[in-house]
């Protein structure tokens, strides 16, 4: 049977169902048989108007405060068949029964409203009515509440957040307090990490500058904190090989801590005097201006090697691919999905999602840093023992689970 | 005490924006937008850093005459231009017809669209090199992305409509996104999850340091 064809009129609703015959063989409709067999009319009459039916006022659960949520059944004919009803009037007032003011209009269909004016008092009742308002009438409903705001101290559908929080941050401290005590923590190798030396090396001997650029993500990013710590070392072999590092920034913030971390491995190293704050420069904070100005360093330039460190978008292909176009080897290192797949294709290593938060971890070899890349893993593995239990909770619950089931049970 | 100090405001500022996360009280809400501010403050104060880092380093190019000066010329004129004009017309972004949107208009604009519009391009050379089948592992992802590519224009269909239902290349496209492709990204997304996770936790409790600078 195919989808019934609605018409409507004014209050009327007509259904028209049509039936088609299909052999058994085609998934067709056969044309050896007539295409419409029955035609199936019914009317319906749309119900009389009315007001809303149980309006509720409740105080507005995890709030910061002042604000009401009003709920109500919707009124006759507002519906997806008639829709008779062109919108509600919320009025809201301090006393149950007079001083009521308008004080929003919502399109039909819809059955709730949240009140968050500001003018709202913590802890004052107020009592709110709702009107259907029809083509040519307005019904109104009983008053609801009272309702009073109040502001909640906390947010109880984030409940299992702070417990998976509190888990993971439990399981982290237990580990970093375990490396501490001398346990040894295994990580894998990281190509991506592992050729750092080397591409600096090949710098130092070319005489060629490295290009490092942190990406066009706000120091706030925890990509570009992660890129923060890849830079440091890369600064200090830099300055251990006396080679010269170029940081083109797209966020002043994220300039002015490239400056101190640079300076800083300059100085660790025991050469400040080798620093110059000319080559980690802001460019600008417009995307496509920033790639141009960086692609026209490495033409420029010709590094010997480019880091892209930090939050990728459009601009991580067309970065790498000049990159490849100046010769350089490039290391490249983001969380951003879509871009992963560009800096694989032409990069020579890529650091993929975790990976970037690993770096600091693997480069520093601290044990409490190294506990946290523990801690990581069993998340991981609570994350997978949630998986199987959903699919097999998941599976039981559809028809073949049931069939499983009756197969186990002999039935 | 130069170090002490930044750690103890990231430890406080970090465990209070942990806190308010789970408290919606006013007082909460209200403190945390103090400090969304403040970091927009800051955020311009560096702005003006970083617009003195520009003019320093460019100027620094045309005093030496260093390779290609000319355009750090085209940079420091374009820059004090669309700032001056930007200045001497209060209604400068509402106006359209205002020069300082046609600037935008017509210069920034097509600029910024022509960069973007060299991606096609690179796209194809990133493509062309990473679909070479030299080793089995880059043979099974040149015969995927053929499938998928296939599986998702016209001719894919007209070339695969005759064979039965799942069969086809669109189908098998399909099957390839749907599954491994998606997959693989759920679990980039969960390493990435718990990545961020401790990175935080680190920068919290003070264990990672390096965005003091060396973290010493």
């Amino acid at each position: 049977m195919r989808h019934p064809k609605k018409v409507i009129q004014s209050r009327l609703a007509f259904f028209i169902y049509s039936v088609i015959a299909f052999s058994r063989a085609f998934s067709q409709p056969s044309s050896e048989l007539p295409e419409t067999n029955f035609i199936f009319r019914y009317e319906m009459l749309a119900p009389p108007p009315g007001p809303p039916a149980t309006v509720s006022a409740m105080d507005l659960p995890n709030d910061p405060g002042k604000g009401i949520i009003v709920s109500w059944q919707k009124a006759p004919g507002d519906n997806d068949v008639f829709h008779t009803v062109v919108g509600y009037a919320i009025y809201r007032s301090q006393f149950a029964d007079s001083g009521f003011t308008l004080i929003s209009r919502i399109p039909g269909g819809s059955s709730s409203y949240s009140d968050s004016d500001t003018s709202l008092v913590n802890g004052r009742k107020y009592y709110f009515k709702v009107a259907a308002l029809y083509k040519n009438d307005t019904l109104y409903s009983s008053p609801a509440g009272p309702a009073v705001p109040e502001p909640q101290l906390f947010h109880k559908q984030r409940i299992v957040v702070l417990a998976l929080m509190l888990l993971f941050s439990g399981s982290a401290l237990f580990l970093i307090s375990r490396a501490r005590r001398g346990k040894n923590v295994y990580v894998r190798p990281i190509a991506g990490i592992d050729a750092v030396d080397e591409a600096i090396g090949r710098a130092t001997e070319m005489g060629r500058p490295i290009l490092f650029v942190p990406g066009l993500g706000e120091a706030s990013r925890v990509a570009t904190i992660a890129a923060f710590t890849v830079l440091a070392r890369v600064a200090r072999k830099v300055a251990e090989y006396q080679t010269r590092i170029i940081v083109p920034n797209y966020d002043p913030v994220v300039m002015t801590i490239c400056q101190e971390v640079v300076k800083e491995a300059y100085a660790a190293a025991g050469r400040p005097e080798g620093f110059n704050e000319r080559d980690v420069y802001f460019v600008t904070q417009d995307q496509f201006p920033y790639t141009a100005s960086v692609n026209g360093t490495m033409l420029r330039e010709r590094p010997a090697t480019n880091f892209y460190m930090g939050k990728f978008y459009a601009e991580s292909l067309i970065l790498s691919e000049t990159g490849f176009v100046a010769g350089s080897i490039q290391i490249a290192g983001t969380d951003e999905l879509v871009q992963i797949p560009f800096f694989v294709a032409a990069c020579d290593y890529t650091l993929m999602g975790e990976e970037l938060y690993a770096a600091s971890a693997y480069l520093s070899q601290e044990p409490q840093q190294l506990g946290t890349i523990k801690a990581q893993d069993w998340g991981k593995v609570v994350a997978i023992l949630l998986m199987i239990v959903g699919a097999v909770v998941y599976f039981f619950s559809t028809p073949a689970g049931d069939s499983f089931s009756a197969f186990v049970q002999g039935g | 005490m130069k170090r002490e100090v930044p750690l103890v405001i990231v430890f406080v500022s970090g465990a209070f924006m942990a806190f308010q996360y789970f408290v919606p009280h006013y007082i909460s809400a209200a403190v945390y937008q103090y400090a969304l501010n403040w970091t927009i403050i800051v955020g311009i104060f560096t702005l003006v850093v970083g617009i003195g880092s520009l003019v320093g380093l460019h100027y620094d190019r045309i005093s030496r005459r260093k390779e290609q000066w000319r355009y750090s010329i085209v940079t420091l004129v374009a820059l004090t231009f669309v700032t001056v004009i930007g200045l001497y017309s209060p209604d400068a972004i509402q106006n359209p017809r205002g020069l300082f949107m046609h600037v935008y208009f017509y210069v920034l604009a097509p600029v910024t669209a022509t960069m973007f519009a060299l991606l096609a391009f690179f796209i194809a050379s990133a493509a062309y090199r990473a679909f070479r089948a030299r080793t089995v592992l880059a043979s099974l992802l040149l015969l995927s992305a053929v499938i998928v590519m296939l599986g998702r224009v016209p001719i894919g269909e007209y070339l695969t409509g005759w064979l039965p239902e799942g069969l086809r290349f669109s189908d098998i496209a399909k099957f390839i996104l749907d599954y491994p492709n998606t997959a693989a990204k759920r679990a980039i997304y969960i390493g990435v999850g718990l990545g961020v996770a401790a990175t935080s936790l680190k920068i919290i409790l003070g264990v990672e340091r390096t965005w003091l600078g060396g973290g010493q």
